[in-house]
């Protein structure tokens, strides 16, 4: 039963991470954590070894649909490594809880800006597109 | 260069959040490309996904060498997810972009509740 949640959480996470360009871990770590009783950063480690084939695909799709800047992808992935690291000793070293709360406050002050925008009527009426 | 800078700062970032929460970075990388490069949400969402192979790549080397990873429970939850993919990026080419942005609200509020939640 455990394993069948799992993979349907894994299916769901990977359809939540190709419809909103996120790895899908928002649901691969509860998954792992509640269904396979792995400890959190055990979840979050294995969350990101499943994570790299989804956007791999996912990439591949969404540069069939012409939505991949594929040198800025690429930029950003490759300069990435100092953060990583950074990340990775942090989250061995610092309180579990303060990582969560200080993380939850971002990314609601993030929710906030997203709806502003997204509910903001534009001049004529339609759906405001963004300047390229 | 200001546009190399800012992608590399995207990319510290989303290291960074990639090596603390084991997700791959994308929350920060999409609201980063729209609101400070003006992505469209699908572009921000489809560049996101690239950079996200590399930082889940590198975070994931960096996991193993403290024995963390399991390949198994990987497969169990990543193989669905493969599907999962190329189903919800099919899905949002049918949705405008201002309903992706309140999706992905949603998700942020989804994550915060989530870590708020003992």
């Amino acid at each position: 039963m455990n394993e069948v949640l799992t993979v349907l959480l894994g299916f769901a996470g990977g359809t939540v991470g190709g419809l909103l360009g996120v790895g899908g871990g928002i649901l691969f770590v509860p998954a792992l954590a509640i269904f396979q009783d792995q400890s959190q950063v055990q979840a979050a480690a294995t969350s990101l070894l499943a994570i790299v084939p989804v956007a791999a695909v996912a990439a591949w799709r969404q540069h069939g649909y012409g939505n991949v800047r594929l040198r800025d992808g690429l930029l950003i992935g490759a300069l990435s490594p100092l953060g990583v690291a950074a990340g990775v000793v942090v989250a061995n070293a610092v309180s579990q809880r303060v990582l969560e709360l200080s993380f939850a406050a971002l990314a609601l002050a993030i929710a906030a800006r997203l709806t502003v925008r997204a509910l903001r009527p534009s001049p004529d009426g339609q759906p405001q597109t963004p300047p390229s | 260069m200001r546009r190399t800078l800012q992608l590399a700062a995207i990319g510290t970032a989303a290291g960074a959040f990639s090596g603390l929460f084991g997700v791959g970075g994308g929350t920060i990388i999409v609201p980063l490309l729209v609101f400070w490069l003006a992505f469209g949400e699908r572009e921000a969402t489809g560049t996101s996904m690239a950079a996200i192979i590399l930082i889940a790549a590198y975070a994931v080397i960096l996991q193993a060498t403290y024995g963390n990873v399991d390949p198994a429970e990987a497969a169990l939850v990543g193989v669905p997810a493969i599907g999962g993919a190329v189903a919800g990026t099919a899905l949002q080419q049918r949705l405008p972009e201002r309903a992706i942005s309140l999706l992905f609200a949603v998700l942020l509020v989804v994550i915060a509740v989530e870590l708020i939640i003992p």
